[in-house]
């Protein structure tokens, strides 16, 4: 078990949080990204 | 929610960065360039939607390949230089994240090329992720002197994934610039080795300077120049590219020839006055860029 300090707390708060964004930015990019196949394989 | 405090085994403190990192991007320009330029150059026309899946999708398991690369070797990275500060070695990310990363981006990159562009580019693509990773990392890059020649195969598949997006076939052509990416590899990678001081040895990876000493290095980049010349301008007599290609890469294969005959024959044993060694290197990046950008500009223009 790891009890981390609040300094550690804030600065994991802080990657898991850029993580998620990326994370978001990726996945919507990937709805964006297959509609445009969807479309593309039925021209 | 954010102020539930941290208690427990959670180690892995990486950040997207890292991430990015795993893929080794400048690794990544190289191979999205060649699997560009084989998808521009075959004469196939291919939406330009898929066309960029298929760009997207070959960097995605070049990447992948990467970042299980990268999980394998954690070791040998930990203790050499110019490695010790990825993410796994820095102790930035632990090995399970890049395992489960690396595994679920090439699946991925292979699943999606297969359902948006074809079969074939996706068994490609898994066939140089598998060879990457299983064949050169894991079995054979610290067996053999040679393990970058093999190392170069993987590098040499995109021409090949991205001719085979767009037409649905492999010909004899994408089939040349495989070959040439292939013999390509040992000169340019032998000739930075050769003046660059590598940690290899101490990793107990056999790089071919450190095993078999700088005479041999230097005769062999020579002998797979010969036939990387011969492949590359091949195309050209063959028939299946124009003149714009043929007399664009028989000039520079004549230039690549010769600067790895002043390597071969070359004797100083200095590093830093290896000046032949260091004008091979740097010709031979741009003399693969250029090779591949005349392979286009003959199909557009011809």
């Amino acid at each position: 078990m790891i009890d981390y300090t609040p300094e550690q707390q804030a600065e994991i708060r802080r990657k898991q949080k850029s993580r998620a964004v990326v994370t978001a930015v990726i996945l919507g990019g990937l709805v964006i990204l297959f509609y445009a196949i969807s479309i593309a394989k039925m021209l | 929610m954010a102020s539930q405090p941290f208690s427990g085994t959670q180690t892995t403190t990486a950040e997207w960065r890292d991430f990015v990192a795993l893929l080794k991007p400048r690794v990544l320009t190289l191979v999205v360039f060649t699997g560009l330029c084989g998808l521009l150059a075959a004469p196939a026309h291919i939406n330009p939607v898929l066309g960029f899946t298929a760009v997207l999708c070959i960097a995605l398991g070049a990447g992948a390949a990467g970042a299980l690369n990268q999980w394998y070797e954690a070791d040998i990275d930990a203790v050499m230089k110019r490695t010790a500060d990825r993410p796994l070695p820095a102790g930035r990310m632990d090995r399970q994240t890049a395992l489960h990363f690396g595994v679920g981006l090439a699946a991925f990159s292979v699943l999606l090329m297969g359902l948006a562009v074809n079969v074939l580019s996706a068994a490609i693509l898994a066939v140089s992720i598998l060879f990457y990773v299983v064949v050169y990392t894991i079995w054979l890059k610290r067996r053999t002197p040679q393990n970058i020649v093999i190392g170069g195969a993987a590098g040499a598949f995109p021409v090949m994934i991205g001719w085979a997006a767009a037409t649905g076939r492999v010909e004899m052509l994408p089939v040349l610039m495989f070959a040439t990416v292939f013999l390509w590899t040992p000169p340019h990678f032998w000739s930075l080795a050769l003046f660059i001081n590598s940690d290899y040895a101490r990793a107990g990876v056999p790089m071919l300077p450190a095993v078999a000493g700088q005479r041999v290095t230097r005769i062999q980049q020579l002998l797979y120049t010969l036939p990387m010349v011969a492949s590359a301008v091949a195309p050209w007599p063959l028939g299946l590219t124009g003149a714009i290609y043929g007399v664009g890469t028989a000039i520079l294969s004549g230039i690549f020839l010769l600067l790895s005959i002043r390597v071969g024959f070359s004797r100083v044993s200095d590093p830093a006055a290896m000046k032949a060694e260091r004008h091979l290197f740097a010709f031979s990046i741009a003399y693969l860029f250029a090779i591949f950008g005349l392979l286009v500009a003959d199909k557009v223009f011809a």
